[in-house]
């Protein structure tokens, strides 16, 4: 039996990554590595550092120490900007620019690495998120209800085809409705385009849903790093177990063997 | 002797039409209307070409004019050389006061005064005839007595100057009830519906006539000699010498009863400034009869038939206000937005660099005006670099603030979807300003067209100057033909740029 290769092409890794505002520690020796295709959910309070972290993966922020590697190379190395590009990003609260229609806010990344067809691609995409290019691609932003506009925010995220996503805390402001058809679209999506994401909630339900591994942070320190079931199962620390206390996890708990 | 004249008169008409035209200007008020029209009359009917600058600022800004080259001549009075220009002691004899400013006037600023032309226009402390007869006032001193009961209505220059009140204080150990500061256009009307009980005036003004106020005698002799003359600059003794020559044709002829005479004449009467001025000449026989009597003009007649009849010179007018406010606005919009992106970028000196611009808005603008002569002369360009210079401070501010706060979260997404910063600038920050910056643009520019009619003080003309005229005449119809047009016009101009701002307006 070989085991896989260390130095096989992972999408996205975090090397001892440590980060301070002043004198508040958001990230403390952080370190992470994630495979393609899988789902990596940062959860954890306001203040725990998984914003920090997530912003850290296209250069939004600069760790102090340590490295983030973007498919094995130093993100450090690389142009931001360029390197932004490559990399999809869906906000919490869509931040669609108001002067632009649907279509123009698809456009955006497409435009911006000049792509030929970015018409036809931001039109796929719209219709990839669930929304019909006809009726919504001359609309303005504010002309959408707060689940559309979520759906556009996905949409751009999407529109060049990037091998890695970045949403931070896509579905928190949406109702509860909302929120659960957002999720299961997400979720379709990803099985569809095998995509590697990385999604910001402080919704451990959310993450036990989404994802395919939970990170969970406390005070720029990751508590523990694992699948939902052994999450689930066998919590690592008491904070851990508490936050899971809090949370309703009866889909996971019943996929699980007692 | 004849043969002479010929000769004269022909080298004049010669000269005329190889040399430059004669700037003839005048400060803002009646006598100085009246009398710069005379100069400008007979320059004419000797043969050279003259062009008019009447109306400017005050004191500073025609003798700056002068001295700078930006106009020729204007009528001065040699007490105010004397006292305001060369800051001296009053001097008791009209003759050495004449001799004093002649030498240092022509010493230190190339500028000369003709002979006088004959008539003295002193300050004039006027009371109405009620109160004269009340408290039985025919001098300063008896006024002295009972100042401590009289509310004074008084110009801000006079108030200031050494040979004003405070002068006027010391000599008669005079006190007021109360001192305020009136515009010269508003201190008859003041005194004559009993808002002030006594005020400045000039010994010729035509208003003390027509208000029937009693002047009181300076029985201790205060202020100095205000002697009328010419005052020419050496520059164009040296261009056109033959224009002194006409000028002082002038110096000796007109009697201060004359004077008062013909200052009722426009004042009182509303008669035009250029028909008063051709019978003056021509009763002295400087130029030939009229051809017609000059028309009284009816001063009665309604502002609407009065704007009518105006209208070619009014729409001329307004046309070069709307000239001024279009260039220092374009201007202004064109320095302003780059200014207030640029502080975007470097927010650490932004509100200091703004503080500074908005610093210049509360400058006056006569004195922005008056220091800007000797840069940049009279007329059109130092009007529009002051107007410039008043409309920069709402555009950089709305730049700046409406770039700096556009919408947080589209900016920041923007940038994480890989904007560089001059793309979000130009794609995101700024088209998410622009609603604010118009307003900016909408603001400036209706302090613009307001501010435009300060213009007239420095011969740029637009609607300011029938409205600076009608001051000095105390003409309402003719104030109100500058003042009505500029309202309109500033209404126009704001509903313009509303519907600039409309079509800008990002997702409308």
């Amino acid at each position: 039996m070989v085991a896989p290769s260390r130095s096989s092409t992972a999408p996205l890794r975090a090397d001892h990554v440590s980060k301070r505002f002043g004198d508040l520690v958001a990230l403390d020796d952080v370190s992470l590595s994630l495979a393609a295709g899988q789902c990596l959910a940062l959860v954890g309070e306001s203040g725990s550092g998984k914003t920090t972290l997530l912003r850290c993966f296209n250069r939004l922020v600069e760790p102090d120490t340590g490295r983030i590697l973007v498919e094995d190379v130093d993100a450090g190395q690389l142009d931001p900007v360029a390197l932004r590009r490559r990399i999809g990003y869906v906000p919490q609260d869509g931040g669609l620019l108001p002067h632009w229609r649907v279509q123009r806010n698809v456009e955006l990344v497409l435009r911006l690495v000049e792509a030929p067809d970015a018409a036809e691609r931001a039109r796929a995409a719209l219709s990839l998120v669930g929304l019909d290019p006809g009726r919504f691609a001359d609309r303005w932003p504010r002309e959408l209800s707060g689940g559309q506009r979520q759906r556009v925010a996905i949409a751009r995220a999407l529109a060049a085809h990037p091998k890695l996503l970045l949403l931070d805390e896509p579905f928190g402001a949406l109702d509860a409705i909302t929120r659960a058809e957002l999720q299961d679209s997400f979720t379709a999506l990803r099985a569809e385009l095998s995509m590697t994401c990385v999604l910001v909630t402080h919704d451990l339900h959310e993450a036990t849903l989404l994802a395919t591994t939970i990170a969970v942070l406390r005070r720029g320190r990751i508590e523990q790093c694992a699948a939902p079931e052994l999450l689930v199962r066998a919590p690592a620390t008491d904070y851990v177990r508490t936050l899971l206390a809090r949370v309703r996890v009866s889909h996971v708990a019943t996929a699980v063997p007692t | 002797m004849i043969a002479i004249a010929v000769f004269c008169l022909l080298q004049a008409s010669l000269r005329a039409e190889a040399t430059r035209p004669v700037i003839v200007a005048s400060k803002p008020f009646g006598e100085s209307y009246l009398l710069a029209e005379m100069f400008a009359q007979l320059l004419e009917a000797r043969g050279l070409r003259v062009d008019r600058r009447p109306g400017l600022g005050a004191t500073e800004i025609a003798f700056r004019a002068l001295r700078s080259g930006a106009i020729d001549v204007y009528p001065e009075y040699t007490g105010t050389g004397l006292l305001a220009i060369l800051r001296e002691a009053p001097l008791a004899s009209a003759s050495a006061v004449y001799q004093r400013v002649s030498t240092e006037f022509r010493r230190r600023f190339a500028v000369r005064w003709l002979p006088p032309l004959g008539f003295q226009n002193s300050y004039a402390i006027a009371v109405r005839r009620a109160t004269a007869d009340s408290l039985h006032l025919a001098t300063l001193s008896d006024l002295a007595k009972h100042a401590s009961s009289v509310r004074a209505g008084l110009t801000p220059d006079f108030i200031g100057r050494a040979d004003g009140l405070p002068g006027l204080q010391r000599a008669y150990a005079l006190r007021f009830a109360d001192v305020r500061a009136l515009g010269p256009a508003v201190k008859y009307q003041a005194l004559a519906a009993g808002q002030v009980d006594v005020i400045d005036g000039y010994s010729t003004d035509g208003l003390i006539a027509r208000y029937d106020l009693v002047v009181l005698d300076d029985d201790r002799h205060f202020f100095p000699p205000y002697e009328a003359a010419a005052m020419v600059s050496e520059r164009l003794a040296t261009d056109v010498p033959a224009a002194v020559a006409a000028l002082s044709e002038l110096s000796g002829r007109l009697d201060e009863r004359q004077m008062r005479a013909l200052n009722r004449r426009v004042e009182v009467d509303g008669a035009p400034v250029a028909g008063v001025a051709r019978d003056a000449l021509s009763a002295l026989s400087l130029i030939g009869a009229p051809a017609r009597a000059a028309a009284t003009d009816d001063r009665r007649s309604g502002v609407i038939a009065y704007l009518s009849s105006e209208r070619g010179r009014l729409l001329q007018l307004t046309r070069r206000h709307l000239l001024l406010v279009a260039v220092s606005l374009i201007v202004a919009i064109l320095v302003a937005v780059p200014l207030g992106l640029l502080l975007e970028r470097t927010a650490l000196r932004a509100e200091a660099v703004i503080r500074g611009v908005g610093v210049l808005q509360t400058l006056p603008g006569i004195a922005l005006l008056a220091f800007m002569i000797p840069l940049l002369g009279i007329g059109i360009t130092p009007a529009l670099v002051a107007l410039v210079l008043y409309s920069l401070y709402p555009i950089v501010r709305n730049t700046y603030s409406g770039v700096r706060d556009a919408d947080p979260a589209a900016v920041a997404a923007a940038r994480a979807l890989g904007m560089t910063d001059a793309q979000i600038l130009r794609h995101v920050r700024l088209p998410l300003a622009t609603p604010i910056i118009m307003a900016g643009i909408r603001t400036a520019a209706v302090i613009d067209v307001g501010t435009a009619t300060l213009a007239a003080f420095i011969g740029a003309g637009g609607l300011g100057e029938p409205i600076v005229a009608g001051l000095a005449l105390s003409d309402t119809r003719m104030i109100l033909s500058g003042a009505i047009p500029a309202a309109v016009l500033a209404l126009l101009v704001d509903g313009g740029l509303g519907l600039v701002e409309r079509y800008t307006r990002p997702g409308r």
